[in-house]
């Protein structure tokens, strides 16, 4: 199958667009300039017309709706099988998926279907001369940097939260939407399997966020996160943690920036008492501005920080607090 | 179960882009250890019987043996130069085809993804394979009972309750369970067991020949290169003077 264009995977879960479509569709429309065709997006779930116009507005030329009821709105075995007919259908040239959760839970089962390749949790997605589609990934807790092209097609990719900026919103751009029926025999993957109900929702979704202090083991005590939660709430910001303080019960693995946790790309990064561990860079590395404050001069994170405060964090952080409050406090 | 080199231990070889494969032996893929740990537990509990897989050089044996120390009964070690090079869509073909010629069976477990490859994929992709549901970033495992298995996963936004029919896959996190070390019994034992290895030949009766390795494979790497700390200027400053820094910082960043 030869096939033409990219087509995005909407991530769409409990009326919930996650923002990374819209920079998977800026980057389609960038891409397509060289690949030809068009952008298309599909989007699947309850509610999921309603947001057919507004992948338009940020770049789709043609949207795919599959409306479902809720009872089979998160079923992957659902998504897998839509999506699979869908690419038979259009033959699009590239997949993009967000490198979420649920797209990574979700890309490889389409893969495997489709017996095509799937290169994970990219940071770039380029197209060379000649025409051919190169994945760009971190491997080795973001040791090793490799560049991928896949032989079968269609190429399919999860890309990072984050690497590619989201287009502007266009309320004047017109797309085609295009609504399909769910398959009556959708509900017999309800046996299967069956999403029963929230457990609950994370404390805080440290990726999204734009500032980041975060604690590591240079922290006594559990009730000191809240000297470093004052500061992150001054600076509009939150909290997170290093692995070692989610494994001593002091935070939540939401919280938890690096490998196993989170990997996190906000505008300020501030690490306190953190010494950069290999797990932990590979989490946040690839913030705008890291910022660290460690008493040990020789911390690996030194490397890795634009600005790198020897001292102690009991001592920098309370004066940091009051300064913030005196400079804000000038008329 | 996959075999990796240690990430604390590891050396690159900067020029060429790729690990020195001398500097650290092979173990077990720490993520893996929480799904023998969870395996182990439902044994306990339901009873049953812990098989291993791995696809891995020969010299993955010790890491395998391991495993049997922590609690599992049968090891098999899928090797074979003809299995090199294999993507993830090789590697989830050989271990679902190997999985198929082991015969029934109730639950895969494995890690959420590999330290080394972080991709997440196989899990998913042998479930396809093998035509059966799965359940990725388990945080947790509720029960395991007449015919389903109901866990908590975390789907982004939110954790949620998923119930699958049995046979089912599962991927696990690092948070659903503590896995026990190793009793040093249970290591001398261990190091006297048979680990079975299975070759590509051993395999023929259920997979095709053609898409092993890097021949079966998808994907190809055009060019690797070791990750250089992007030019970060790095100023060390103290005191009072660390302070002024970080306000200029925060405040030429647009945060204050």
């Amino acid at each position: 199958m030869s096939g033409e264009g990219v087509l995005v995977y909407a991530e769409y879960i409990e009326g919930m667009l996650h923002p990374v479509t819209y920079e998977l569709i800026g980057k389609g429309r960038e891409l397509i300039s060289k690949l030809g065709g068009s952008v298309k997006a599909v989007i699947i779930g309850s509610g999921a017309s309603g947001r057919a116009e507004e992948l338009i507005h940020y770049g789709a030329d043609e949207v795919y709706v599959y409306e479902c009821s809720e009872g089979v709105a998160l079923n992957t075995l659902l998504h897998k099988e839509l999506l699979v007919s869908l690419i038979h259908e259009i033959k699009p040239k590239l997949v993009l998926y967000g490198a979420t959760p649920w797209g990574r839970s979700l890309a490889p089962r389409v893969a495997a279907a489709l017996r095509t390749g799937l290169t994970a949790d990219c940071l770039d997605v380029y197209v060379t001369d000649d025409g051919s589609i190169v994945q760009v990934r971190p491997a080795f807790t973001g040791n090793i940097i490799a560049h991928i092209k896949t032989v079968t097609t269609p190429v399919m990719t999860t890309v990072r939260y984050k690497v590619f900026k989201p287009p502007k919103k266009a309320p004047s751009r017109n797309g085609k939407v295009i609504i399909r029926e769910v398959p009556a025999d959708g509900d017999i993957h309800h046996k299967e399997i069956e999403v029963l109900g929230k457990v609950r929702e994370k404390e805080v979704n440290i990726a999204d966020a734009d500032v980041i202090v975060a604690g590591g083991k240079g922290l006594k005590r559990r009730e000191d996160l809240k000297l470093l939660e004052e500061l992150a709430e001054l600076l509009g910001g939150v909290l997170a943690v290093s692995r070692p303080l989610v494994d001593a019960g002091w935070a939540s693995k939401d919280r938890q920036v690096g490998f196993s946790g989170n990997v996190v790309k906000p505008r300020v990064y501030i690490a306190c008492g953190i010494s950069g561990s290999p797990q932990h860079l590979a989490g946040m590395k690839d913030s705008k501005v890291i910022i660290a404050v460690n008493i040990d001069p020789s911390a690996s994170i030194a490397k890795y920080s634009d600005l790198f405060v020897v001292g102690d964090l009991y001592e920098v952080v309370p004066k940091l607090i009051e300064e913030i409050k005196r400079v804000r406090g000038k008329p | 179960m996959k075999p990796a080199p240690d990430v604390e231990k590891v050396r690159f070889d900067v020029r060429r882009g790729v690990v020195d494969r001398s500097s650290a032996e092979l173990e077990i893929n720490p993520f893996d250890l929480h799904a023998l740990e969870a395996a182990v537990r439902i044994k306990e509990s339901v009873g049953g019987i812990v098989t291993v897989i791995s696809m891995a050089p020969s010299h993955a044996e010790p890491a395998l043996r391991d495993a049997l120390a922590r609690g599992a009964d049968r090891a098999i070690l899928l090797s074979d130069r003809r299995f090199a090079g294999s993507d993830t869509l090789a590697t989830s073909y050989t271990l679902a085809s190997a999985i198929k010629k082991l015969g029934e069976f109730d639950l895969i477990i494995c890690g959420e993804k590999s330290v080394d490859g972080d991709t997440g994929q196989v899990g998913p992709e042998v479930a396809e394979f093998l035509g059966i549901p799965h359940v990725s970033y388990v945080t947790e495992i509720k029960e395991v009972s007449n015919g389903f298995v109901t866990v908590a996963s975390d789907f982004g936004v939110a954790y949620y309750l998923v119930r699958a029919e049995l046979p089912a896959l599962l991927s696990v996190t690092k948070e659903v369970n503590v896995p026990r070390k190793p009793k040093f019994k249970d290591l001398m034992k261990a190091r006297k067991a048979e680990i079975e290895v299975w070759s590509a030949d051993d395999l023929k009766d259920v997979l095709d020949l053609n898409r092993l390795g890097l021949e079966g494979s998808a994907t190809r790497v055009v060019k690797a290169y070791y990750a250089l700390e992007k030019g970060r200027e790095g100023i060390k400053v103290k005191g009072d003077e660390g302070i002024r820094k970080i306000i200029d910082l925060l405040s030429s960043s647009g945060v204050i």
